[in-house]
């Protein structure tokens, strides 16, 4: 097996960073120029790292399978960005970051990762705005902040509920003026196929270029994954259409460990599914919990009556309105965690309160904000949302509450990295939501955007330098090396494989399929049973894939379906592992939730005796995985049951 | 709802295109748009014929990747929204939908709906970005910007790089593109010291790649999905005046 350790530097938690820079390795500028960077994906950590990359003098080349890097998922994120800048003098700290997103990933991430995302936020703010990202601002032209699930303290920042667009565009900027500069190379509507090893190191990946079809093969010193995460795998989520895991599943299947992926992220506040065709769900952006009041109807027999269009949420007294966040929740209330949120949802809708004609819908009321601050303060803040919503579900939720419900969203499992970001592949870095290091079990509100812009500004070009001082000596290797050749031509077998299949159904029929078994089986509510029906349902279903799949069109063409094909054959078996781990897992914590540990009074029931672990898995053939333990172990805090009481 | 769709294929940039009609039934009206697209192309792998290609991605109205030509209009029938966001409760039973791709020489046609824009990427490389370096910042407090002008810049950054714009003017002008980033920018202390050169800049490229000019219809202002304002343009044409003669 490969090595886990962490390589956690030495010193003091508040010191290990600081440690780490006055002594690693660098590289000087003459020999950045001879260094190549692989980067893949044009999110806040792949956009942000390649222009920091390219500002310091490395070769860097750029890989997305958009039109543009500015298409990249990192640009729905509606809410916000933390960080520790204590602006609001409402008592936060470094530290306190650190802690409440350590408590808040139900202890099981990375004390020291953790600790340095908290240290680098603020910089990450005066970096934006130095950018010119268009953050909401007071009347006297400072910063405004609001909160976000899971703090006492208000400490996010945000540009409307357009956050991540406003900056990826800062991101993408950067990205840009690096290309013009010559020092980064964009390769747009490329998808990366698979990675190269050359003597046990990452030395480059095979793409391809989805325009002509055709197989390209690119070498880099390093290559960094910025590909985002998996939630697909449950077909219906908030993620774009083509997020996918395959860079992932490839360097996996490589020898790099995949960490935690059981961990994954239902939002408790998304559009309901309205019907059999759909094709993704929208979220609700988290900073509506801070003027939006969480409810379902006190009697069953009011729930019915909404359900059937007999009675309208406006008719129902406050008094028989049940906000059973606040009601279980007092401290944190509408703005608990999200797994808490979600798991509330559906116990509500699950005991019949639910307010839609399928139950599977509480209301998000904002009638007490409008009356409180008036129409225009709400519009102000959420106006962009409130259009979208209205525009999707034609209801207009200044009037009626909006109706809501959990769906997938982020994955907080990834490629198992040490504390530089490198995977157990050397010269493999992994950045962003793609890696496992920073949100434990569950992730905070306005944390994604977060560490997607540490990793990618203010660690990957510290760490990256690290390892590519051992590397100034390799010139560039050419890419007619037979491990270019045999990576290229294994990627071609499976393409031809899939396009050989001549079966009758659909990439998208397999992929729901997929979806449903993930949802019911593996989604907010897990048990040892549905586990294992899940992996036995997964297993035939992917046998029935490799039999009766259809693909139109030619392997050598802009072809959508051998795309898609190519990224549900990854799923078919990561859905497994997904399953896999969440069964080997013997507790509750954060997003996984296994009905057979939990309280009385139905919260989760963290084991830490047994599972203050992160579970590294390893490829061993198909179908095949073994499971290693990264062992963690908090110095700095107090591990305590997770109480937003 | 049963509808008929004519909707352009075209095969690559080089071969010649045609409209194709095909049928769909039973349509929901609480189905978007692209899944109506969908549902389409199911039908068609059925048939074992190649599905209709076309952009489209976060399927959420930011990411800007889908396009298409719906009746005459970028985005289709319906104001401050994007394709992905359409839904067919727009539409009624028995009507017959054209669907076009982005129609500008800048926006070749890379297959069927499909257009290579990078024509936008290539002006934003010119100079639509504020040149700091990671790390070479200040504490972001002490910019102190008035809430008015953050609020325009916003604004005008709202912009997600769609191309309607462009495919709504009779020119194929990008000025509402160009006019919002420079706009997004000069509203901020921190872009102005190379507002002249970024202007000038990224007016040459938009010129040398083939977009027209604007003759002031605001064709684009009525189809953007994300309501840029035209004032941007004249934003822009002011910037550039004083450009050019300081």
């Amino acid at each position: 097996m490969a090595d886990l350790n962490p390589k956690i530097p030495q010193g003091p938690l508040s010191q290990k960073w600081s440690h780490y820079k006055d002594h690693q390795n660098l590289v000087n500028p003459s020999n950045k120029r001879k260094l190549d960077i692989i980067v893949v994906g044009t999110g806040l950590a792949g956009a942000s790292a390649a222009a920091s990359l390219g500002e310091l003098g490395f070769n860097v080349k750029i890989f997305c399978y958009q039109d543009s890097p500015r298409r990249a998922h990192s640009i729905a994120a509606q809410g916000g960005i933390n960080a520790a800048k204590n602006y609001p003098n409402d008592g936060d700290t470094i530290y306190r970051l650190f802690y409440d997103t350590i408590k808040g990933g139900d202890y099981r991430s990375r004390e020291a990762n953790v600790y340095r995302l908290a240290e680098v936020s603020n910089a990450i703010i005066d970096q934006c705005v130095a950018q010119g990202v268009p953050f909401a601002r007071e009347y006297n032209g400072t910063l405004e902040n609001r909160s976000f699930g899971g703090a006492q303290v208000s400490r996010t920042f945000y540009a409307r509920g357009q956050t991540g667009q406003q900056l990826l565009l800062g991101a993408y900027g950067s990205l840009s003026r690096q290309i013009k500069a010559g020092t980064v190379t964009l390769y747009n509507r490329h998808e990366m196929m698979d990675l190269v090893i050359i003597d046990g190191k990452a030395r480059g990946i095979i793409a391809r270029n989805l325009i002509t079809g055709q197989l390209e093969r690119y070498f880099g010193h390093a290559v960094v994954l910025a590909t985002g995460g998996y939630g697909n795998v449950f077909y219906l989520s908030t993620n774009a259409m083509g997020s996918n895991v395959s860079a992932c599943w490839q360097v996996f299947k490589k020898g790099a460990y995949f960490a935690n992926p059981c961990f994954t992220q239902i939002h408790p506040t998304c559009i309901p599914v309205h019907g059999d065709y759909q094709s993704k769900l929208t979220l609700m952006s988290e900073s509506l919990r801070n003027d939006g009041r969480i409810w379902v109807p006190k009697k069953k027999e009011d729930a019915q009556k909404v359900r059937e269009g007999k009675l309208k949420a406006r008719d129902i007294p406050e008094e028989d309105r049940d906000y059973y966040l606040e009601r279980r929740y007092p401290a944190y209330g509408n703005l608990v965690p999200r797994d808490v949120a979600s798991r509330a949802a559906k116990e509500r809708c699950d005991a019949g309160y639910g307010v839609n004609e399928t139950g599977l819908a509480v209301f998000l009321d904002f009638e007490e904000s409008i009356k409180r601050l008036g129409k225009n303060v709400i519009e102000e803040r959420y106006g962009n949302l409130f259009q979208m919503y209205e525009k999707i579900v034609d209801e207009n939720p200044y009037e009626n509450p909006m109706m809501i419900y959990p769906a997938v969203h982020y994955t907080m499992g990834g490629i198992w990295v040490d504390y530089e970001l490198m995977s157990t592949i050397p010269g493999l870095f992994v950045a962003g939501e793609a890696n496992y290091s920073d949100h434990g079990a569950n992730r905070l509100g306005a944390s994604a955007l977060m560490q997607g812009l540490a990793d990618g500004y203010f660690i990957l070009p510290y760490t990256l330098q690290n390892y590519l001082a051992s590397e100034i000596k390799v010139p560039r290797i050419p890419t007619d090396r037979p491990e270019f050749t045999e990576a290229e031509n294994g990627v071609r077998n499976r393409l031809e494989k899939l396009m050989n299949i001549k079966g009758s159904l659909s990439v998208d029929h397999f992929h729901k399929e997929l979806g449903k078994i993930m949802w019911e089986n593996v989604g907010m509510g897990r048990n040892e049973q549905n586990l294992r029906k899940a992996i036995e349902r997964i297993r035939s279903l992917r046998e029935d894939f490799w039999k009766n799949l259809c693909i139109t069109g030619s392997i050598n063409d802009l072809n959508t379906e051998l795309e898609k094909a190519n990224r549900v054959a990854d799923f078919l078996e990561l859905g497994e592992l997904i399953a896999l781990d969440a069964l080997q897992r013997n507790e509750s914590c954060g997003g996984h939730f296994r009905e057979e540990y939990q309280t009385k009074e139905g919260e989760c029931l963290r084991n830490d005796q047994d599972y203050k672990y992160v579970a590294a898995w390893e490829f061993k053939g198909s179908g095949q995985f073994e499971v290693h333990k990264e062992p963690l172990q908090y110095e700095e805090i107090e591990v305590k049951q997770r109480v937003y009481k | 709802m049963d509808l008929t769709l004519k909707i352009w294929r075209q095969k690559d940039a080089k071969s010649k295109g045609k409209f194709v009609t095909y049928h769909v039934k039973d349509i929901s009206p609480t189905c978007s748009f692209l899944e109506m697209l969908d549902i389409l192309n199911e039908q068609l792998i059925q048939k074992n014929e190649e599905p209709v290609t076309f952009d489209h991605d976060c399927r959420e109205g930011i990411c800007g990747m889908c396009s298409l030509y719906i009746n005459g209009r970028p985005h289709g029938p319906d104001d401050a929204i994007t394709t992905c966001q359409l839904h067919m409760r727009k539409f009624k039973d028995g009507d017959t939908i054209v669907i076009e791709p982005w129609r500008a020489r800048p926006f070749p046609v890379i297959k069927d709906l499909m257009v290579d824009r990078s024509a936008f990427d290539k002006i934003i490389q010119e100079g639509g970005y504020i040149s700091v370096n990671t790390g070479a910042f200040t504490e972001a407090n002490s910019i102190l910007i008035s809430k008015e002008d953050a609020d325009l810049s916003m604004d005008a950054a709202a912009c997600i790089g769609c191309g309607a714009c462009v495919a709504a003017c009779k020119n194929a002008s990008a000025m509402l593109f160009v006019g919002a980033k420079i706009s997004h920018l000069a509203m901020l202390p921190q872009g102005a010291p190379e507002a002249k050169r970024r202007v000038l800049k990224m007016v040459a490229k938009m010129d040398e790649l083939g977009f027209g000019n604007c003759t002031n219809t605001y064709a684009c202002e009525a189809e953007c999905p994300k309501l840029i304002k035209r004032s941007n343009i004249a934003r822009l044409n002011r910037q550039f005046l004083t450009a050019k003669v300081s």
